[in-house]
């Protein structure tokens, strides 16, 4: 397989994966904004925060209303973060590498774009976002259905895997990251349980809210709601799932081109120092420091396939 | 006027009996619904194309016309035998020009025609490319105006496209009326892929071993062409490569793979000469490979079609076409060309300059129905213009008359109507045979009268159907 491929549909998928968490993330947001207006304004400034968009907004917007975010993260071309943009790579990746895709997932993907293009026309009325947030959301599943029922199980379709896992580590992090001093135990709330709605919001923005509850009850305590994000191996969103499966595929490459790239190496490092222990030893060290240790061991990781497999001259 | 499915009087052609028969039984609302099905077919599929110099439309469709056109057996076989004899010449002419050049020593073909012209290129004299083939690919335009009249329009020796559009458009019609594909035997397109590799690979240049390693090489996702492009690479299984993912190795033409560096054996390339080899050729090109001209030329890849096979579809050549065809097969040419006026000679520049509202006029290397002149539908105004412009370099420019180019009809929502056609049959060539897939490209002037059918000036196509015998 040509490097430029395999980087593209590496890319293709991370792309890909990118809207999906970005409509789950405005979702959580939407949600919490209108259940509190008082707060909406630093509900929508966190849900920017977190797509790494905070300082593009204030070079364009001086408040966070609703309208303009929304707008601003759906539909707005020139912002190359929002959903319209990232949709339009992951559509260009896919023509990139279309001799590598089955003509389903080709079309779904090309018909998730124009979908997406003729929904995403400003200006969006606060109403109708739970709409196009759900259409975003199956469009990108069709892909991905398309994907698992059509693609050949080969080198490529790992690249594949490997870009969707790092950018939805790297998605849970950063949610995480942001609301990370809701979880913090502090004077404040010793023996009082989190903020409802808080808690709900970080659930949420990962699909997970109904899933915790089945697994914990009420039993909603921050370092639950950690642990359950980072290190539960069968939430398909954690940290551990992610580097689970990221193991998968790099092992898959490895046996496939019998040889062990570096990359191979950096996630045994990474699962040791960072997935493999209890949650208790992450609050100890600091949880922020954490995050921040992981989102730059996941870059890393992502440059290093990119050139152990030569995505690029 | 020839129309291809009515003679005079509105008697039907033999050829569409059986085509008028299961539309006269069609529901009118039906064929209009199915005829918008297409365009989000198409669209769906993602078979688009790019405009140059239009950045809002930047991806659009060509229009399909649901109706057929149909050819029988005896006048495919006709127009086959014509093209293939002049496939024939072409190569050999080729070979000729860059080797011995008997025919300008004959004669038969003026020297400065080939010695001042851009198209022929002298990095290619004494060059024997591999399998002695210049044009794996051809597309002959044709152009139809009685019964058995046939006109060669152009060659297209270089990197002929639309082939895409052929299978396609079989595609999108046994889809929609696969009822029709049961009452009506039409000679199948659809293995054209799988041809054109084994004719690639026919041609594998002296230093590959083993299975020969086809790739395409596009200029990228922005090529108005790219569609196709990624199309054929697919339909082939073979790597759809740009200009930075390969480079020389070891006196090969290597790609960059997820594991190292691979040579590659034939390169079927779909951008110009010029931009092949900044070594060679344009020196800023990006979209080449540095060097590749000199593992071509010590036997290290196959390209396909060869560098320098531009020269025989040059415009300037056009008009001395049936002497190439006698000169190399010893036959008189099966097919017509059409009557040129080389506006490079002084009295042929007077009589198109007398008659210019009348005339077509071409630049000798332009392409795409960009940049000439109709005559008959151009205003005054255009037409003066155009005069300064052929005044002032006349050599760049050739004259032909308007063809009466036959007319199918088309669907639209008054019923059937008249529209002009071409026809681009496709040609692959390898050293064992010539195979020219039945049927072809028809492209079709939507605009009712106009007889321009170039995709980017709004023509549309229309599925090509020849009859079994």
């Amino acid at each position: 397989m040509l490097g430029k491929t395999a980087g593209g549909l590496f890319w293709m998928f991370r792309y890909l994966e990118r809207v999906e968490n970005s409509a789950r993330l405005l979702d959580a947001g939407f949600r919490i904004a209108l259940t509190r207006s008082k707060s909406a304004p630093d509900e929508w400034a966190s849900v920017l925060t977190t797509t790494g968009m905070k300082q593009a907004y204030c070079q364009k917007h001086d408040q966070f209303t609703a309208e303009k975010v929304i707008e601003f993260l759906l539909c707005d071309a020139d912002n190359p973060a929002s959903i319209i943009s990232v949709t339009k790579l992951a559509r260009d990746n896919a023509r990139l590498v279309r001799t590598a895709l089955t003509r389903e997932v080709w079309e779904a993907t090309n018909e998730c774009w124009m979908t997406l293009k003729a929904l995403l026309k400003p200006p969006l009325r606060q109403q109708e976002l739970p709409d196009i947030l759900d259409t975003i959301r199956q469009q990108t599943a069709l892909v991905r259905g398309a994907t698992g029922g059509t693609m050949l199980r080969n080198d490529g379709y790992n690249f594949m895997r490997l870009g969707t896992f790092i950018e939805r580590a790297d998605n849970t992090a950063r949610i995480l990251d942001v609301k990370y001093y809701l979880l913090l135990p502090s004077i404040a709330n010793v023996g009082s349980s989190l903020d409802n709605a808080q808690w709900e919001t970080i659930l949420r923005s990962v699909s997970a809210h109904r899933s915790y509850r089945w697994l914990n009850g009420d039993d909603i305590s921050p370092m639950g709601i950690a642990d359950y994000l980072i290190l539960n191996r069968q939430m398909p969103r954690s940290l551990a799932f992610c580097y689970n499966k990221i193991d998968d595929n790099l092992g898959y490459l490895e046996s496939e081109y019998g040889e062990r790239v570096s990359a191979s190496q950096m996630v045994d490092d990474l699962c040791e120092e960072l997935i493999n222990q209890p949650i208790e030893n992450i609050f100890e060290d600091g949880l922020h420091e954490y995050l921040l240790r992981f989102i730059d061991a996941n870059n890393a990781l992502a440059s290093q396939i990119e050139s152990d497999f030569r995505f690029q001259q | 006027m020839y129309d291809e499915m009515f003679g005079s009087d509105d008697t039907l052609r033999s050829a569409y009996c059986d085509y008028k028969t299961w539309l006269d039984g069609e529901d009118k609302h039906r064929l209009t619904r199915k005829s918008e099905e297409a365009e989000a077919f198409f669209r769906k599929t993602g078979i688009t194309f790019n405009v140059y110099g239009q950045e809002d439309a930047d991806e659009r469709l060509i229009p399909f016309d649901i109706v057929p056109r149909v050819i029988t057996a005896p006048e495919w076989r006709k127009l086959s035998q014509g093209i293939e004899q002049r496939v024939r010449a072409i190569n050999a002419f080729l070979y000729d020009i860059y080797h011995r050049q008997e025919i300008l020593r004959a004669g038969r073909v003026p020297k400065e025609l080939i010695a001042n012209n851009i198209a022929f290129l002298p990095q290619m004299i004494g060059v024997s490319p591999p399998g002695g083939i210049y044009t794996h690919i051809i597309g002959t335009d044709i152009v139809r105006t009685g019964d058995n009249e046939f006109y060669v329009l152009e060659d297209n020796a270089r990197t002929p496209s639309g082939v895409s559009y052929m299978l396609e458009n079989r595609e999108t019609m046994i889809q929609m009326f696969p009822e029709l594909f049961s009452r009506i035997a039409v000679q199948e397109v659809s293995n054209y892929p799988q041809k054109l590799r084994r004719s690639l690979a026919a041609c594998a240049p002296p230093q590959c071993t083993g299975k020969p390693v086809v790739a395409v090489l596009t200029p990228g996702i922005h090529n108005s062409a790219y569609f196709e492009h990624s199309f054929l690479a697919d339909h082939m299984g073979a790597e759809l490569v740009e200009g930075h993912d390969l480079r020389v190795q070891n006196g090969r033409i290597a790609m960059r793979t997820t594991r190292g560096y691979q040579p590659i054996d034939v390169l079927y390339r779909r951008i110009d000469d010029d931009y092949l080899d900044p070594m060679n050729f344009k020196p800023e090109s990006l979209l080449g490979v540095p060097g590749i001209l000199d593992v071509y030329r010590s036997g290290g890849i196959t390209i396909a079609n060869a560098p320098g096979t531009g020269i025989a579809d040059d415009k300037a050549l056009y008009s001395y076409m049936p002497e190439i065809v006698e000169f190399y097969t010893g036959e008189k040419p099966l097919l017509n060309n059409v009557p040129t006026w080389r506006c490079s000679e002084a009295d042929q520049l007077q009589y198109v300059l007398e008659h210019l509202a009348e005339l077509v006029v071409k630049e000798v290397h332009g392409s795409g129905g960009y940049g000439m002149l109709v005559g008959p539908a151009a205003s005054k105004a255009e037409v003066e213009a155009f005069r300064a412009k052929l005044k002032d370099d006349p050599g760049n420019y050739i004259a032909q008359p308007t063809l009466a180019l036959s007319t199918v009809p088309i669907f639209t929502e008054k019923g059937l109507a008249p529209r002009h056609v071409d026809l681009r049959p496709f040609v692959l060539v390898s050293p064992n045979s010539i195979d020219i897939t039945p049927g072809g490209l028809t492209r079709v002037a939507m605009t009712e009268g106009s007889l321009v059918v170039n995709s980017s000036q709004g023509g549309g196509t229309k599925d090509t159907w020849v009859l079994e015998e």
